[in-house]
């Protein structure tokens, strides 16, 4: 009896310890990089003499431009892949065609390749269809919005599939027998229960892209550069608490971006 | 007469095999249909075609007249409960049951009225705002009948509706969607694989084996005078004994059996025993057939035996438990004698058809 409470307690402390070290590896770096952008010094140096908002105010006129150009991005891509990823899901999940596999493998293919041997080989083939054709592609602001759909695709298309596993079928013909046309099945029905996945495939897609570095990498131009790229072009010359509150920035983005869906869908169901 | 519904030779082929068979079927405006048979023999595919879900190979669907088979699902005004609900899980149920009426323009004042009617009759208007998640497994399926009566349909289609239930909730639901049938003299056709279910709800009963329509008509019809050993044996549980059909009947086994009817071929034949139809009896001299007990039941209400004739040759009789004949139970090893009327006695030949009695003899006399 006293064997098996000491046992249990030792279990409880273990239990405890992990959950904090787990908490303070998913939240230190986050804190430190919070701490660092308070810093007011040219370069970090530790413990700080003084501490400032004044990087903050740097962001919007050394980033601003990097930032709009990075949420254009982002929310383009997710409304193209959208546009493609929610058919393509509604499509695989309901018909068994010729092909079907192969299909489904190309859309989910880019999740499996190198984000850097993506940017690579798109921009070999910008600059081939521009020696073709003349279209000025490399370095536009659609091309890259064409990439990024490429790899926020597959989560689209992973998310829509996967809200339709447990739909029930018989509701659409429930509708149909009820007078729905296939257009009124498909937004009454149909949609309505892929809402979830929908969302969360919206939620994915805008931080894959919103974040991603290495696709970015050989598809900027001047004038046309993502935050990530910048972030990194900045710190090539500088070290200073500047990059940490940009980091900071681009976490409260992101994090109001996750705040507003959540007032449409509870996340904790979607996830 | 035109009928109010006509199946004229309905098939659906799936690459070699035959789902549906030229199924051919007139039904009456307000006439309750039930489709039966076990599964795989081609009701739910007809019921899907009717539907519009299923497109015919061959054949042909007329309501009141005018084809439909090439009408989509929603322009055929019919509706349709499903085995397992199928409710929208993101309506109120009384969005669900408003749903068919929002297709069609019908004012909303209308809709309402109609809305709350159809929810005060399957007993649910207490319920009106929630969702279909919150309810249970019948009150899920009275949502669902009333969203397909809500529309007025010209036919109501119903997909085993009661299998997904449980054993009592069934004939409460049974009973409420029959009561609604013939209240609204609704035209309804049902699919089940339940005999007893079947028998409940039908004005008519279809029984289908491997996409055929084996027999159509009333519960007395297929009861008294099944059509094929296929109908004997799935409507009451007939013996079904094959053998040789001459003076008297051969079993494959060896027994003889003195039948009650003199028939007009003979050879082949398969004969079927209802088991509640047969009496048991020490006294053996004036039986029609002997055997010995294998196996015996009370069941409460009933007695049931098992009898072995011959070796190969076994079946099961139920007498009543009480009153003046009832049947004791007789131990195993038991020689007993087996004794019915004509009319628990069909004989079917080589092609599954019945064979025509000629005479029939009431009584066995001893030593005959």
């Amino acid at each position: 009896m006293r064997h098996r409470a000491w046992t249990e307690r030792a279990g409880q402390a273990a239990n405890r310890l992990l959950i904090g070290l787990a908490c303070l590896a998913v939240f230190l770096p986050l804190i430190l990089t919070l701490y660092l952008s308070l810093f007011n010094e040219q370069i970090i140096v530790f413990p700080p003499h003084a501490y400032t908002l004044a990087w903050y105010a740097q962001i919007a006129g050394k980033f601003g431009d990097a930032i709009w150009t990075s949420l254009r991005i982002a929310m383009a891509a997710v409304a193209l892949s959208l546009l493609i990823g929610i058919p393509a899901g509604i499509g695989l999940s309901r018909y068994r065609f010729p092909g079907r596999g192969a299909l489904s493998t190309l859309l989910l293919a880019p999740l499996t390749i190198p984000g850097i041997a993506i940017g690579l080989a798109i921009y070999v083939l910008a600059v081939w269809i521009e020696e073709q054709t003349g279209l000025a592609l490399a370095g536009s602001l659609r091309l890259l919005i064409m990439a990024h759909v490429l790899i926020t695709m597959p989560w689209v298309v992973r998310l829509c599939l996967a809200s339709l596993t447990n739909h029930e079928r018989t509701t659409e013909e429930a509708a149909a027998s009820l007078g729905a046309n296939p257009i009124r099945v498909l937004l009454r029905v149909t949609l309505p229960a892929m809402r979830p996945g929908i969302v969360a495939a919206a939620l994915f897609a805008f931080i894959v892209s919103f974040e991603n570095l290495e696709l970015n990498l050989f598809l900027v131009a001047p004038g046309l550069t993502t935050l990530p790229v910048a972030v990194l072009q900045y710190l090539q010359y500088h070290i200073d608490p500047l990059v940490a509150a940009v980091a900071v920035a681009q976490m409260a983005i992101v994090g109001a971006a996750l705040m507003l869906l959540d007032r449409f869908v509870r996340l904790g169901q979607v996830l | 007469m035109i009928p109010y519904l006509r199946l004229d030779s309905l098939t659906k082929r799936y690459h070699d095999t035959l789902a549906a068979d030229r199924v051919t079927l007139d039904i009456a405006q307000g006439e309750m249909i039930v489709l039966l048979g076990p599964s795989g023999c081609g009701k739910t595919t007809t019921l899907r075609m009717i539907a519009g879900f299923v497109e015919a190979t061959e054949g042909t669907i007329e309501l009141e007249g005018r084809p439909i088979g090439n009408l989509p699902p929603h322009r055929r005004d019919m509706g349709m409960v499903f085995q397992n609900y199928a409710l929208f899980p993101h309506l109120s149920v009384a969005r669900n049951v408003a749903f068919g009426l929002e297709m069609r323009p019908i004012p909303r004042p209308e809709r309402e009225k109609r809305v709350a009617e159809m929810l005060r009759l399957v007993k649910l208007d207490q319920y009106a705002a929630r969702l279909p998640r919150q309810l249970s497994g019948g009150q899920q399926q009275r949502v669902a009948i009333a969203r397909a009566v809500a529309i007025h349909p010209k036919l109501l289609l119903l997909d085993e509706p009661l299998s997904n239930l449980d054993a009592e909730l069934r004939q409460d639901v049974a009973r409420e969607i029959r009561l609604l049938q013939q209240d609204r003299a609704l035209t309804a056709i049902m699919v089940t694989h339940d005999q007893q279910e079947a028998m409940t709800m039908a004005d008519r009963l279809v029984v289908m084996r491997d996409g055929r329509v084996q027999q159509v008509g009333r519960q007395e019809d297929l009861y008294e005078r099944p059509q094929t050993p296929f109908v004997a044996r799935f409507i009451g549980n007939s013996n079904l004994l094959p053998g040789t059909l001459g003076d008297r009947f051969r079993t494959e086994g060896g027994a003889e059996i003195r039948l009650a009817g003199t028939y007009k071929t003979a050879g082949h034949a398969t004969i079927a025993l209802r088991p509640e139809r047969i009496s048991l009896s020490i006294a053996a001299d004036t039986a029609r057939a002997r055997g010995e007990i294998l196996l015996s039941s009370y069941m409460g209400a009933v007695v049931e035996h098992v009898v072995a004739l011959d070796p190969q040759t076994q079946l099961v009789t139920r007498g009543a438990s009480f009153g003046d004949s009832a049947t004791p139970r007789f131990p195993a090893g038991t020689s007993v004698g087996l004794n019915w009327l004509p009319s628990a006695e069909c004989v079917f030949d080589d092609n599954d058809r019945p064979i025509a009695r000629i005479a029939t003899q009431q009584r066995i006399e001893t030593n005959a």
